[in-house]
């Protein structure tokens, strides 16, 4: 219910809101939660396993009951905290875990069967029959289980990500954070200032305190503004989620949940990495409920937060409060309600307690059970009294927010007089902890803290302190007196969000899960979405009960981030579907999509799979066409996409001896050679061509997706291994655009575009150099991955477009045209030339019939290791042709077996690698490695394809199945 | 995490990618003792050197003298000058 | 003769949003020089063009001529062709295709940088007239400060596309937050 005078929302702007269907109305700086009170809404959920009717408990992000779905239609929010939720015009919020609704729900049933439903229950029961299980008892289970429905549809909610760096980062807007965060702006630090609230105040903006002579609310606006002018970056509606190495943390911003029409580009979230160089944590206190029976009815909150409700909404959850509690908190909770017209009785169990004037006094007494499923309706009190009333406020005391100290392998430290887990110092480095998270709870102490950490980070960055005079404060500390649980009968919650009650706890500690770290698995205690913030310190301390241990005895679990629950799509920002990665498009990009080609990925780059014409109905026609363009006439195909390095200096051939296996040294300009690169390891990296354009200057050429590994592995042998050697590597890829253009008619295709004519005497097999394409400076390369007479013309990239074009047409008028990957690797396999298919990390030199490409005289990366005997075994499995025997198709992985024997691992002859139809020979054709293979020309294996369920009978033959002689490149 | 390029300053751990341990430099002759070069690493709590690339910075290779434990960096030095 | 037709790798793009604006850039010759810890470079190049050697992110500029520190032991000249001189003393690789231009500008351009980059961007750590090779988003690329609120970016050209439109679209969302 609204209170009249009371809280700082704005009268004069209503909104219109629906809850589970029901027209509501609110105010301008309401949230969901408070504008529910405001409405009499005491009901707004059902506990995750006994489906228990539950009120809103608290008035933050902690809060563990209040979580609700936000939106409509196909775009809706699950597990929203009504207490983060800022109320706006037509939001619509239905509650969640109930059905049919939330008044009346089927599975409150649960809770009749609380007895066998305890810690653990799930490694005691749903075990008979056995087959029940995944018939019955697991859908069941898993049916009930979850809090909230995602939506169907793709989430398609913008959110973004952002780097910041400063000097300092101040946690938290607090009177402690602003303190810092005025001293280190004083000082000339670069500030940020973060706070989840959408206005800087913290715990100020739910109390009456005066600093200063101004409410705490005005003044924290007031140093906000001030704040704003000497340059702080103040960053509201932002939690940081984690502490990190090196002075990270990350911080997840709430940019467009409080809106009711979020502008097209706008986020909804932005993650951010900030990098700071020193860090003042004033990330505030938690209060602690009390565990008593039935402590978890709707209507029964904290006591700080039902200050926060009265002071900064204007709302209560009742007008017959019960405070309980033996803290400054629940005394002033009881003067607050009071004052405003309310009736308060305060419930402290010390015999000589006080109470502020006219809060009627229980003292000496404890609540132990309470009344009221739907609502609270009265308290049971260890007296024997039972005392009516509408709502109770508990206050068990103060925990300090430690989290973000913990984030690196470091546990809290106990510290007795509050008792209370604070921060250890120097547990992050560069980070400062004060004020409430420390264990400071007065305001005026706070404000010191601030100050005195600020002063701290701010000579550690170099910096020189400034004076600033402390504000003067209203109020002095107070003795607060924890109460942890109230013995008796009935169940105590602790975890209100995974049920967890103390009798669970008990439990545990009975099946000798005494160790902290165990019971909270077994009874999931501190694993819902609030991860423990409002049971951890409550089950320590029942836990330390009843194994005889002190709480720091017992000990804490490990914090880890994130400190609030953080959406995958905020974390993930920018990375759905293609901006998952940058695309890579060559030159003739656009003309390929043009002309209908269906692009694959190689790495990261994007190459047309085939060329489709008209009346082709599947890929293979097309395909076979293309293979039938090289073969006969001729074919242009981008390979823009290979590795280009450009290496030169007066080591250049030296470098290229010792990372490839054969000499490149002796290589003339104007040759090309085909090297091969080995790991250190013995095994192959990488194949591909090298051309000589000079004295110390080539032109190595790697595979596609591997380029950047090669490029970082040259590096790694330029400056780790020869840093003494005249030698440079720079990548030329991007400049050059190059085409293959390949069949019996390439020469005379190319001879109409290059200014000076070539023929076979002035440009033979494997020659290269300099050319001039139709004006234009270029290079041309005779080398064939096709095995026909072929090139590779290259031109500067802003030229590629046009160029392959060019070649098209040119191509297309004789009798060829564009061919795509699906042609390139047929016509290759026809040759039995390798790829990456078969270098496959596990492959030697030996394998593929290259041994002898090791040069004997000099070392070279990989060659000591490919000498080891096991890599030189003639049983290895060695590369092979394959063919099928009669008809069928090979595919690609599918493993050989002997014929008439069992297809059982112990079998195994090999596997393939690489499969096509070739059109050339009429069928379909293969590459794969065998034991033995080169000694076991023409058997017969039966290829068996378990993924597939594909067998045929194949045979082993040579794996150059076209031209073997390799005259028709020469040509 | 960040590594402290001695040409580009602080930077951010996703430009850089890690090799393995900085014995990878101290390459044997041909007849050496391959087997532990390539095979065995010591897997200390504590001080490590390791080989980094500022792949997606100035390409340099970088030997990053650590500790595994605190994951406190205690000097970044190019490898082309640093011996093995 | 049939003539080859240039294109840029951006078609000329030219996109506000906001206060923000991102505009291709045509750098004309461009020239990576790459030279080891002991080369008389830097007085070929002075004596050639007028230009010292750049230390690490570090510009030099000269009349028309600019020379970007590039990463360890490289620098990238723009605007001029090189003395073929430099040859003897430094690798050269002409580099006039293999790079997509931008200049991002305006009020903004700071906001929608540190959308994308991981780079400490402040007045004290980038000033104008320093240079970085860091990242992108995904991407490696090389940006440097011309201005109080103007930078260059180059990505290699076959990601044009992408950089483009990563910065745009994150031009669109600092713009968006203004209107809230």
């Amino acid at each position: 219910m609204r209170v009249v005078g009371k809280g700082r929302v704005d009268r004069d702007a209503p909104l219109n809101f629906t809850f589970d269907g029901k027209a509501m109305r609110g105010f301008q700086g309401d949230t969901l939660a408070s504008a529910l009170m405001a409405n009499g809404q005491k009901l707004v959920g059902r506990s995750f396993k006994y489906h228990r009717p539950r009120g809103i408990l608290t008035a933050g992000s902690e809060e563990p009951n209040a979580l609700m779905e936000i939106g409509a239609g196909d775009d809706w929010i699950p597990n929203t905290r009504a207490t983060v939720q800022e109320l706006y015009q037509g939001l619509t919020a239905r509650s969640q875990n109930r059905w049919p609704s939330l008044d009346r729900d089927v599975l409150s049933v649960n809770d009749l069967f609380a007895p066998f439903l305890g810690a653990g229950f799930y490694y005691k029961t749903f075990m008979w029959p056995k087959t029940f299980w995944e018939k019955v008892y697991e859908p069941t289970i898993r049916k009930a289980a979850g809090l909230g429905m995602l939506p169907q549809a793709h989430d398609l909610i913008r959110h973004e990500k952002a780097f910041a760096h400063c000097d300092l980062l101040v946690i938290g807007a607090g009177p402690t954070g602003l303190m810092a965060a005025r001293a280190g702006a004083e000082a000339g630090a670069d500030v940020i200032l973060i706070d989840d609230q959408t206005e800087p105040g913290g715990r100020l903006l739910s109390e009456i305190e005066e600093i200063d002579g101004l409410p705490g609310w005005r003044w924290a606006r007031e140093q906000a503004a001030e704040l704003r002018q000497m340059g702080v970056q103040i960053m509201p509606r932002t939690t940081v989620t984690g502490a990190y190495d090196g002075g990270v943390y990350g911080a997840l911003e709430l940019v467009g949940h409080h809106l009711a029409e979020r502008p097209e580009h706008l986020p909804l979230e932005c993650f951010w990495r900030i990098t700071a160089r020193a860090t003042v944590l004033a990330a505030g206190a938690l209060e602690r409920p009390i565990a008593f029976a039935n402590n978890d009815r709707p209507g029964i909150m904290m006591a700080g937060a039902m200050r926060s409700y009265l002071h900064r909404w204007g709302v209560v959850p009742g007008q017959d409060v019960a405070v309980f509690g033996s803290t400054q908190s629940a005394r002033r909770t009881a003067r607050d309600l009071v004052e405003a017209g309310l009736n308060a009785t305060l419930i402290d169990p010390r015999e000589e307690a006080g109470a502020p004037p006219d809060v009627r006094l229980i003292a000496g007494a404890q609540i132990r059970d309470t009344n009221g499923r739907k609502g609270v309706t009265g308290i049971h009190l260890t007296t024997g009294r039972m005392i009516p009333c509408d709502a109770v406020a508990m206050s068990g005391g103060w925990t300090p927010s430690v989290h973000l100290t913990c984030h690196i392998n470091t546990r809290p430290v106990w510290q007795e007089d509050i008792a209370a887990f604070v921060p250890a110092p120097d547990a992050v480095p560069g980070l400062i902890a004060a004020g409430a998270c420390n264990g400071t709870y007065d305001t005026g102490g706070c404000l010191a803290a601030g100050l005195e950490a600020a002063g701290v980070a701010v000579e550690k960055l170099g910096l020189r302190p400034s004076f600033t005079d402390l504000p003067k404060v209203e109020g002095t500390p107070a003795q607060d007196h924890p109460i942890w649980h109230v013995a008796g009968p009935g169940r105590a919650w602790l975890d209100f969000q995974n049920d967890v009650t103390t009798k669970d706890v008990t439990l545990a500690a009975q099946e000798n899960f005494v160790s902290v770290e165990h019971m909270k698995r077994y009874t999931t205690q501190g694993m819902a979405p609030d991860q423990g913030k409002n049971s951890n310190i409550g089950a320590l301390a029942v836990l330390a009960d009843v194994t005889g241990r002190s709480i720091p005895e017992t000990g804490t679990t490990t914090y880890r981030p994130p400190f609030v629950p953080v959406t995958l799509g905020a974390m993930g920002a920018g990375a759905r579907g293609k901006g998952f990665a940058p695309e890579r498009l060559t030159t003739s990009h656009a003309s390929s999509v043009a002309r209908g080609a269906p692009m694959i990925e190689a790495g990261l780059w994007y190459r047309p799979s085939y060329f489709p014409q008209a009346g082709e109905t599947t890929w293979r026609l097309s395909c076979d066409r293309e293979v039938g363009y090289v073969r006969q006439a001729v074919g242009i195909c981008d390979v823009s996409t290979l590795g280009k390095i450009d290496i030169q200096g007066a080591d250049a051939g030296a470098f290229l001896d010792f990372i490839y296996t054969n000499r490149f040294s002796t290589l003339k300009p104007g040759r090309v050679r085909y090297g091969l690169m080995l790991r250190e390891d013995g095994h192959v990296m990488d194949d591909g061509t090298t051309a000589c354009l000079g004295a110390g200057h080539y032109v190595m050429t790697t595979t596609t997706a591997a380029a950047g590994a090669v490029m970082a592995h040259l590096e790694f042998v330029r400056q780790g291994l020869r840093s003494d050697w005249d030698v440079h590597l720079t990548s030329v890829s991007e400049q050059w655009a190059q085409f293959a253009v390949a069949g019996p008619k390439s020469r005379d295709l190319l001879n109409t575009l290059l200014d000076q004519p070539v023929d076979n005497d002035s440009f033979p097999f494997m020659a290269c150099g300099t050319v001039r394409v139709c004006g234009v400076d270029g290079r041309l390369f005779r080398i064939s991955f096709s095995g026909e007479h072929a090139y590779e013309v290259a031109v500067p990239a802003r030229y590629g477009d046009s160029l392959f074009r060019l070649l098209v047409s040119q191509a297309e008028a004789m009798g060829g045209g564009a061919y795509g990957m699906e042609a390139l690797n047929v016509l290759r396999i026809e040759k039995g030339f390798i790829t990456h298919a078969e270098i496959t990390g596990r492959v030697t030199a030996f394998d593929i019939g290259m041994d002898r490409m090791i040069s004997a005289k000099t070392d070279c990366i990989g060659k000591a290791a490919s000498r080891r005997p096991g890599l030189l075994d003639p049983a290895r499995e060695r590369m092979v042709g394959l063919k099928p025997v009669d008809s069928g198709d090979l595919t690609a992985g599918a493993h050989l077996y002997p014929v008439g024997e069992k297809a059982v691992p112990t079998q195994d002859q090999g596997y393939v690698t690489s499969v096509g139809y070739s059109p050339t020979l009429g069928h379909s054709i293969g590459l794969g490695f065998v034991h033995h293979g080169p000694e076991r020309m023409g058997e017969e294996l039966r290829m068996i394809d378990a993924l597939r369920d594909v067998e045929i009978p194949v045979v082993i033959c040579d794996p150059v199945f076209v031209d073997p002689d390799g005259g028709r490149a020469r040509g | 995490m960040r590594i402290n390029c001695p040409l580009c300053g602080l930077r951010d751990l996703r430009e850089f990618s890690i090799k393995g341990d900085a014995v990878a430099l101290d390459r044997p002759a041909e007849d050496g003792d391959w087997h532990s070069y390539l095979h065995l690493r010591d897997n200390p709590s504590g001080e490590t050197r390791e080989l980094w690339f500022h792949g997606q910075g100035c390409g340099a290779w970088l030997v990053v003298h650590r500790d595994t434990t605190t994951h406190a960096i205690k000097s970044v030095t190019l490898a082309a000058e640093t011996t093995p | 003769m049939v003539e080859l037709v240039a294109q840029m790798p951006l078609d000329g793009l030219d996109v506000s949003l906001g206060d923000a604006r991102l505009v291709e850039m045509d750098l004309g010759p461009v020239t990576l020089l790459s030279a080891g810890q002991d080369s008389d470079l830097a007085q070929a190049l002075q004596a050639a063009h007028g230009l010292s050697w750049p230390a690490p992110g570090g510009v030099v500029e000269q009349g028309e001529a600019r020379i970007l520190w590039f990463g360890l032991g490289q620098a990238l000249l723009i605007g001029i062709v090189p003395n073929p001189s430099l040859g003897d003393h430094a690798a050269l690789t002409d580099q006039s295709d293999a790079w997509a231009a931008m200049a991002l500008s305006g009020p903004n351009a700071r906001s929608v940088l540190v959308r994308l980059t991981p780079l400490d961007l402040r007045d004290g750590a980038f000033a104008v007239g320093r240079t970085a090779r860091t990242m992108l988003q995904h991407m490696g690329c090389s940006l440097t400060r011309t201005g109080a609120d103007a930078y260059l970016i180059l990505v290699m050209r076959s990601m044009a596309a992408s950089a483009a439109h990563d910065l745009t679209d994150a031009m669109a969302m600092v713009a968006a937050r203004q209107t809230t």
